[in-house]
């Protein structure tokens, strides 16, 4: 009953503390420890916690039939920490439970200096150590803009709204030229319990009821997205890639981060420091939503089963009664009381979400939204619930400004204007609850 | 890196089991920028630092190693990317001697010549 990584850990620790000269790796019993687990607090030697850190990868590539023999998948590759860790532990994993699965690596180049061209030399190296294809689509070619190039003319704000739509189909192209129908990105548990929270916080409940499921379909893409490193801890991450002295890229993105998410990331991250298993159970919390959200709900958003997002796999979600058997469901026990609230929560957030949609998006009507058929973008062809998809939303009005470019000496009030208009639209877009899917997350891939 | 000011004062204090010697620092994960884009630096013992509150008689601990960073070694005005409320920011990790300090005792480890303490950023990019 237990979602995939619950059940992973081989071995359950002694709960009671060892003294320290007979301290050894709960694991094998032979070696020094030199990893404290985050979800179990167990304390494991190098080469247990690499094997069990895969292992438990495997359980949730397994448990959820992630992938079928034959397949061809691409890994999203950005040369970071997280993707460069899905690229070692599924060639390993491939390698040692003989998958059967052809994998290629697909890197997006937005066109920022001195940040993607480096991690690019990265994800060049990555491919040679783990024998994968390796496949690049430039914003420049696709759209003819780099991000570079994008901020120089919206600036900084917003930018990672233009950079999120963009990737989101440059990916999708990118694997429509390999052929291949299903993207893996290197997304870990702490990017998902950011999420959920991000989702909570803003009162967006169809996201939230979705932003958690491990492999994601929608019928605006053609491509599935799946996360194989959801369970996995971003600490976890970070150590599996220093003790297997992995060749990662570790530079921020010049023009982020996005306030919010920042601030969504630090209480994570000091939440993990009090309480290292609140990451798992946070991101528990947002896959429990999915059994709790009503229907009407939900159905606020795009909600035609067959034009959402739709999670394909869902770990079931544990029955409420057999939660307090669950050791890893802390919030199992909570009181009627905290339920209570929590509904009324729920209420309330419905009714947030009714007023967004009335104020903010006049334009969007709940019913035409419940009616949303697909078409094809009539600029580019990319799939799309409306006439023109996001990116040639964006591209309009930046191609619009385009001749100003370079020889501007100072922002005149036109172009003062051309700005506001991008970000306007940005924000517009941010706040359509479209079909097509976004969880909140591709900020990272 | 300044020489050890406090060093030759070491000998003057009778019960000193100070340790003496020398520990490697290392930066990864996106924090060698905050520290003149190091990946490594090697720093005396005891540490040098220069306004020395704690007492000689007892080795530095990896929390005499973190104030000394950020007061000192830190050219990066941006202290609450490495510290923040006087710990160790939450998301990066702290390895002594390959192991996660949560097994060493974390700040109260006390450094002896030899070791070999990292910091890595678990916050930069995926
Ligand atoms: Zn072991
Ligand atoms: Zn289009």
């Amino acid at each position: 009953m237990s979602p995939p990584t619950s059940t992973a850990a081989p071995s359950s620790a002694p709960t009671t503390p060892q003294p320290t000269s007979t301290r050894l790796c709960a694991h094998c019993k032979l070696s020094r420890p030199k990893i404290q687990r985050a979800k179990t607090r167990d304390r494991l030697c190098v080469p247990c916690f690499l094997h069990i850190f895969e292992l438990e990868i495997h359980q949730t590539i397994t448990s959820t039939n992630l992938f079928q023999r034959g397949d061809h998948i691409a890994i999203g590759a950005s040369g970071g920490k997280d993707s460069t860790v899905l690229a070692a532990v599924l060639k390993t994993l491939n390698d040692r439970y003989d998958y059967g699965i052809k994998f290629t690596l697909l890197s997006i180049d937005e066109g920022i200096k001195g940040y993607r061209d480096d991690s690019l030399e990265t994800v060049k190296r990555n491919a040679v150590q783990y024998e994968m294809p390796l496949v690049i689509v430039s914003y420049r070619e696709l759209y003819g803009w780099t991000m570079d190039e994008v901020v120089q003319q919206i600036g900084k704000k917003g930018n990672c709204t233009v950079c999120g739509v963009f990737r989101r189909q440059a990916l999708d192209r990118g694997a429509e030229r390999l052929g291949v129908s299903h993207v893996v990105t290197g997304h870990n548990a702490d990017d998902m319990a950011e999420t959920v929270l991000m989702n909570l916080l803003r009162g967006d409940l169809p996201r939230l009821h979705r932003c958690t499921a491990i492999l994601t379909a929608s019928s605006s893409s053609p491509v599935r997205r799946s996360k194989p490193l959801k369970y996995a801890y971003e600490k976890e991450i970070v150590l599996y890639a220093h003790h297997r002295k992995l060749d990662y890229f570790s530079t921020e993105c010049l023009y982020s981060p996005e306030a919010f998410r920042g601030s969504a990331r630090a209480l994570i991250k000091s939440l993990e420091r009090v309480r290292p298993s609140a990451i798992l159970d946070v991101v528990r919390s947002g896959e429990s939503f999915v059994a709790m959200v009503p229907p009407e709900i939900s159905g606020v958003a795009p909600s035609q089963p067959n034009t959402t997002a739709t999670p394909v796999v869902l770990p079931p979600p544990p029955p409420p009664q057999q939660a307090d058997d669950d050791p890893n469901a802390h919030c199992g026990g909570e009181s009627g009381g905290e339920m209570a609230a929590f509904e009324k929560q729920l209420r309330e957030n419905e009714e947030a979400t009714h007023r967004e949609t009335e104020v903010k998006l006049p334009q969007i009507r709940k019913k035409q939204k419940m009616k949303q058929t697909l078409m094809n973008c009539r600029k580019c062809g990319y799939m799309s619930s409306q006439e023109l998809c996001k990116a040639c939303v964006i591209l309009e009005d930046l191609n619009k400004h385009r001749a100003k470019l370079g020889v501007q000496v100072e922002l005149d009030e036109v172009e003062e204007e051309a700005k506001e208009g991008v970000r306007r639209k940005m924000e517009a877009l941010e706040l359509r609850k479209s079909v097509e899917t976004d969880t909140g997350t591709d900020a990272k891939e | 890196m300044a020489t050890p000011l406090v060093a030759s004062s070491t000998s003057t204090i009778p019960s000193s089991t100070a340790t003496t010697g020398q520990i490697k620092v290392e930066f990864s994960g996106g924090l060698e920028l905050l520290f003149a884009n190091q990946r490594s630096v090697t720093l005396p013992l005891p540490l040098p630092t220069t306004t020395s509150t704690s007492t000689l008689a007892t080795p530095p601990t990896v929390g005499d190693l973190v104030t000394y960073l950020v007061n000192t070694a830190m050219v990066d005005p941006r202290k609450e990317l490495f510290v923040v409320d006087g710990a160790v920011r939450p998301g990066i990790l702290v390895l002594i001697n390959e192991a996660d300090w949560e097994l060493e005792g974390e700040e109260e480890y006390q450094l002896c010549d030899g070791d070999t303490v990292l910091f890595v950023s678990t916050l930069h990019g995926g």
